[in-house]
């Protein structure tokens, strides 16, 4: 049950979505887009938030397409985690996309939704930072397309009343050797302690991390390290893990101390699973 | 046998499978107010001021009550618990206020909008906090609080809410003597029931003052008697229903939500108020599982044979007593795990602290005591340099042993232990236990821990049956007993199918519960109901059968005696060929002509508890329950020496039954037992932070065990029938719980070669452990 | 473009009929499903996601009734345990293995599996059978029974 009092918006074209919610703010209600939605009731019945209005964006034609042509693949916002799955299109994509949430809020949750939320973990970045990964944004300007990379810093920063139309992801990402691993506290259906993606392009492994701090990063350092054959690897593990861009994230779910531990680890079973051509 | 021993499907399986079964919150709500609570944000402070005039004024909103309201205060034991904070909150969660309205989004908004102003107080978070020199009294006067029987002892100026004591033997000449000993400290942190269904209530009074509650309960006759006493109503006013719960696993025990929505519809005029707590209430404010510590001394002889016993307990019971005192009690009944060790001080605390309040879980306590001692023995073992499943059979409890409360025991009365060890061994394929290599960086290990529990009921405890039949000549079975899926009334639709000599599906049980029907039962509690209401079946079964030899004897010209009922039909001896079918005798016989021939059959049962004495306060001899259920349990993991994570492979239990009434129900039973020890054990726990808030409060971060985890549960039975009880069955129900917690953690140290002390045992735990170990030989 | 402000009649497509509701635009599917319709086989287990009790099949997929507003659900194809008329192979075999206790989870389960066989009209590998389960929490059982419950649908379609 949400207490609140909120106004459902649910447009047909990306104009629509967007005039809505722009007017809303104009007129100083708290709009929010809407997709799979999992994120905006639970923290709207907790009262955590309390949004005035919700623009639904699972009829808009762009937010639903999901298809592979020669230029690579394109992900409509709204499609869901399962969708993503089920499509095999991204292997590693889909991996991230089959360890959020469990099988049935996989069927809800979308690729849009998990991106913007407010949620910590974001895990579906980690395969689009990896993969030179390009965004389609409709805002005051129309259709923009960006590189995913600079508009997600932990987070996605949009320019307001922005909504997230598609991800693309150009074809050799779709067939690059891949490595994802989702490590929790010790269920399987939980927030990770360290969630780790890794994609190899020209033999050069790039690697993206979530649940390690306080936010999803890639980081230049770590992989430069990592890939630094003249290094033994436990080294290469001990040096990546002083690489990290913030102190360890600490919670219920794992001390930060906890989480190195887990992370080097990882890197361990992902070099030696390189070294002996498992990926 | 044509009924007992076959396994028959649950008696209220399709309604379960086609949502026919409603449940407290699926009754319709038409017309019906809804009430919200507001609970505390702090884990112990005074109450400045209330302000809820905000709240009154949303649209749709009917009262608003707080503390003020309801001067009475609650407890089944110790009355120190109001229904919403007085002046003081103890524990963060605990009811504030509570707002009736219109719609439950109507309510949520109001309160939201309530302002309570609060001056925080120091607390005490775990039990050696509370005990320690100084600390803030939880209460200000626990001795000052009304009981409402006499073996409750608060300590003045303490937060000791009662003590219980044992003394056996001569302790300190024993240990003297003794080859090995462990002493250690064992700790668990509380955790939650988690029923699937939150704890609902509603509640309406008639104009002429006649109360109506329907609630998700396991013991409606309490609900009755303590807002009768509390509110000095006559009891015959006052109705309870219950229809299907949602699990109870003890959690369902305390009369919580109904004194609130009772409250809630007084102050409304009596109109119909439906409470039903939101997921992080029903952790954070109903009552929870108990915490423990524990100091456990152990010494044996050279031969491994256990000498002597020192333990004390620490209880955490959270804020308010309910039923923990007698925890603490059942603990000190039990304290030595199945083992006869003749020289045993005990001393079991129960703990004031500013934790949520805890009240009775699946095996009352005994899981989390187990822990500690079914630990402790196996250093002892470790120490001793003996097999830790044969230093078990070596100590095991036997007949002519005498319990901690010095109860003689007989196989009757305890059951056969040393068949369970030896039943279990094969099952497990235990081998020894011991670590065992499989990979780089792999070990395989196993645990074992036995059980016992004798129950704790009030002393003149009481059950009843009624039978009726219909024209069809099948039969309906009405108790007091409620279905919460622990299958008991498919065990006692088969004792009176096997008494009556009838086809099991000719028993109709009545699921619902109506204290205006159905005959009173203590509560659904304590595994008893085979026991207890299937002794009031057999006797409601011989008044029917007594009625039908008389019918029968009427109809077939033929004294009584040699009248036999069996197979639906009604016959003499003599000449079996000739018969009456029940249908045609049942309410009575009507010859060929219209002759009217003896009475309509109703079967009527009572049963109360015999021969249960208190336990007498200095040395703590007595017998507090009828029997024990006893049984031995392995567990095998498969651990990583590198990441500390662990799988657990298997799981088997033996467990002396007296009587297998249903195979497969009583296996599921104890499996899903055995599924929330080994839940408990490996992730669950209450997380509070520095100032004392509940960190898990919710399905997401508080673990529970998903499928895909679970082991290979194997449950085989050992039959040493019960005198006295149904077809010698014993109590089973929660048992299966009970050593899982030991057993994994023995089996762990087993694997990390490292003593694991405390609880759960979540990788980074157990990581931590090992790495302050090894630092410190640094 | 549809706008809902305050009360709002909507029709919901519900184990094949169309059913009308009236609902405010913050409503949840489950409570509504329950309070209006009558259908409380969709059990409140945690309103968070996490329990899954309050499955439904929206579509041939499974979802938490929690999780989704009424108002999205227009013009969606709904079915709840009610629907499956006692016919589904699943409830069958959750009879016959014992794969419930309290039942109180059980609506929930039954949605996932027979959305599974909806999805995998032939048994699937165990990990996908155990990917779309551990979307449910059963308190009262081993997990076992409802394993084998599940193997019995596959098994025994024909019967």
């Amino acid at each position: 049950m949400i207490p609140c009092d909120v106004v459902y918006y649910r447009p047909g074209t990306l104009m629509e979505a967007y005039e809505a919610y722009r007017l809303l703010q104009i007129e100083g209600k708290k709009p929010l887009y809407y997709a799979g939605g999992s994120e905006i009731i639970t923290m709207s019945r907790a009262g955590s938030i309390r949004p005035s209005a919700i623009v639904d964006i699972k009829r808009i034609p762009e937010c639903m397409l999901l298809s592979a042509n020669d230029e690579g693949l394109h992900i409509g916002s709204a499609c869901t985690l399962n969708q993503i799955k089920e499509s095999r299109l991204f292997p590693l994509l889909g991996s991230s996309c089959g360890r959020i949430a469990d099988h049935t809020n996989q069927c809800r949750i979308t690729l849009g939704g998990n991106l913007c939320g407010t949620i910590i973990y974001r895990e579906t970045s980690l395969p689009l930072l990896l993969s030179d990964a390009r965004v389609s944004l409709f805002g005051s300007q129309g259709m923009r397309t960006v590189p995913f990379q600079s508009v997600f810093h932990g987070r996605m920063r949009l320019k307001p009343s922005e909504v997230v139309v598609q991800i693309h992801v150009p074809g050799w990402a779709l067939k690059a050797p891949f490595f994802h691993v989702k490590h929790t506290t010790n269920e399987k259906i939980d927030y990770p302690l360290v969630s780790a993606a890794a994609l190899w392009k020209d033999g050069n492994m790039r690697i993206a991390f979530s649940g390690l701090c306080s936010y999803p990063f890639r980081s230049s350092k770590i992989e430069a390290v990592l890939n630094d054959w003249s290094m033994p690897v436990s080294a290469r593990v001990d040096k990546a893990a002083e690489l990290l861009p913030e102190e360890p994230y600490s919670d219920v779910e794992g001390s930060g101390e906890y989480r190195l531990f887990v992370l080097k680890n990882m890197l361990h079973a992902l070099l030696e699973d390189y070294t002996n051509g498992k990926i | 046998m044509k009924s007992i021993g076959k396994s028959i499907w649950r008696k209220e399986a399709w309604d379960k499978v086609t949502a026919i079964a409603k449940y407290t919150d699926d009754l319709p709500a038409t017309g019906v107010l809804s009430a919200r609570l507001l609970t505390s944000t702090h884990a112990h402070a005074k109450i400045k001021k209330i302000d809820v005039s905000k709240a009154l004024a949303v649209p749709g909103v009917k009262s608003v009550l707080t503390g003020k309201d309801c001067p009475v205060l609650f407890g089944p034991l110790l009355q120190d618990r109001p229904a919403l904070a007085r002046d003081v909150v103890r524990y963060a969660g605990e009811p504030v206020a509570l707002v009736v309205a219109q719609g439950e989004a109507a309510a949520e908004k109001a309160v939201r909008l309530i302002e309570v102003e609060y001056e925080p107080l120091p607390f005490v978070l775990t039990p050696s906090q509370a005990l320690a020199e100084g600390a803030v009294l939880v209460h200000g006067r626990p001795d000052g609080y009304r009981k409402t029987v006499t073996d409750v002892y608060p300590e003045a100026g303490t937060n000791i809410a009662s003590r219980y004591k044992i003394r056996k033997g001569n302790v300190e000449e024993a240990f003297a003597r003794c080859e090995a000993i462990v002493h250690e400290r064992f700790s668990l942190p509380p955790s939650d029931h988690l029923a699937m269904e939150v704890r609902a209530a509603r509640a309406e009074i008639s104009p002429e003052g006649r109360v109506l509650i329907t609630t998700s309960s396991q013991a409606p006759y309490s609900v009755r008697k303590q807002i009768s006493e509390a509110f000095m109503i006559p009891a015959g006013q006052i109705q309870v229903r219950v229809p299907f719960v949602g699990g109870g696993f003890g959690g369902k025990v305390p009369v919580f939500l109904e004194i609130l929505a009772f409250l809630a519809s007084r102050s409304v005029g009596g109109k119909s108020v439906r409470l039903s707590l939101p997921r992080e209430q029903d952790m954070a404010s109903a009552p929870c599982r108990i915490g423990l510590e524990a100091d456990i001394k152990l010494g044996a002889d050279r031969e491994g044979i256990i000498r002597a016993a020192q333990m004390t307990f620490r209880l955490d019971c959270g804020a308010y007593t309910d039923n923990s005192p007698y925890m603490a009690k059942a603990v000190a009944v039990d304290c030595t795990s199945p083992y006869h060790i003749e020289n045993l001080n005990c001393d079991s605390l129960c703990v004031y602290t500013n934790h949520t309040y805890a009240t009775s879980f699946r095996s009352f306590a005994h899981e989390s005591y187990t822990f500690c001692v079914e630990r402790a023995i196996d250093m002892l073992a470790r120490r001793c340099g003996i097999d830790p499943l044969e230093m078990r059979l070596k100590n095991a409890i036997r007949p002519g042993s005498l319990t901690p409360t010095r109860v003689m025991c007989t196989g009757s009365l305890t059951g056969n232990l040393t068949e369970c060890l030896k039943k279990v061994k094969a099952l497990s394929k235990w081998e020894g236990g011991k670590a065992v290599k499989i990979k780089e960086d792999t070990v395989r290990a196993k645990g074992v821990a036995c059980l016992w529990k004798t129950p704790n009921p009030p002393t003149d405890a009481a059950s009843g049956a009624l039978i009726t039949f219909n024209p069809d000549g099948s039969v309906n079975l009405n108790t007091g007993a409620v279905e919460m899926g622990s299958g008991g009334q498919t065990n006692l639709a088969q004792i009176l199918a096997e008494k009556l000599g009838m086809d099991p599906g000719m028993v109709h049980v009545v699921m619902d519960v109506d204290t205006r029907t159905a005959p009173e039962y203590w509560k659904t509690a304590a595994s008893l109901t085979e026991y207890m209401v299937g002794r009031a079946v057999m006797r409601a079964a011989d008044d029917a059968l007594g009625q039908l030899r008389q019918n029968g004897a009427q109809a077939l010209g033929c004294p009584p005696e040699e009248i036999e009922v069996a197979n639906g039909r009604v016959f003499s001896k003599k000449n079996p060929e000739k018969f009456i079918a029940f249908k045609d005798i049942v309410q009575g016989y009507k010859t060929d002509a219209g002759l009217s021939i003896g009475e309509p059959v109703l079967g009527r049962g009572g049963f109360m508890l015999k021969g249960l004495s208190k336990l007498d306060p200095e040395a703590g001899k007595g017998k507090t329950g009828p029997s024990w259920t006893l049984g031995a349990q392995v567990v095998e993991v498969e651990a990583s020496l590198k990441t500390f994570t662990y799988r657990i492979i298997s799981a088997s239990t033996v467990m002396d039954v007296g009587k297998v009434i249903n195979p497969e129900l009583m296996r599921s039973v104890i499996a899903g037992g055995m599924s929330m020890g080994v839940s408990l054990a490996s992730r669950e726990a209450f997380v509070y932070d520095q100032k004392g808030i509940p960190q898990t409060p919710n399905l997401r971060t508080y673990k529970l065990l998903h499928i895909g985890q679970e082991p290979d549960y194997r449950v085989d039975f050992v039959e040493t029938p019960e005198e006295g009880s149904p077809y010698g069955v014993r109590s089973y129900t929660e048992h299966g719980i009970i050593g899982i917690p030991a057993a994994l953690a023995n089996a762990l140290s087993a694997a990390f070669g490292r003593e694991i002390l405390s609880l759960p045992l979540t990788p980074e735990r157990i990581w931590r452990a090992v790495k302050e170990d090894t630092d410190d030989s640094l | 473009m549809v706008r809902y402000e305050g009360k709002t009649v909507i029709t919901l497509n519900v184990n094949g009929q169309p059913h009308e509701v009236m609902v405010r635009p913050a409503d949840l599917l489950l409570d509504v499903l329950r309070e209006q319709l009558g259908l409380t086989g969709a059990k409140p287990g945690c309103k968070n996601g996490d329990c899954g009790a309050c499955t439904v099949i929206i579509d041939g997929w499974p979802a938490k009734s929690c999780l989704v507003l009424a108002v999205e659900a227009e013009g969606h194809v709904i079915l709840t345990v009610e629907g499956l008329e006692g016919k589904a192979p699943i409830q069958k075999s959750f009879v016959k293995d014992n794969a419930f206790q309290c039942g109180y989870c059980t609506s929930g389960f039954l949605m996932v599996c027979h959305a599974l066989q909806m999805q995998h009209p032939d048994m699937p590998e165990e990990h996908v059978i155990e990917e779309w389960l551990q979307s449910n929490i059963c308190r009262c059982t081993s997990y076992q029974e409802i394993r084998r419950a599940v193997h019995g649908m596959y098994n025994n379609k024909g019967l």
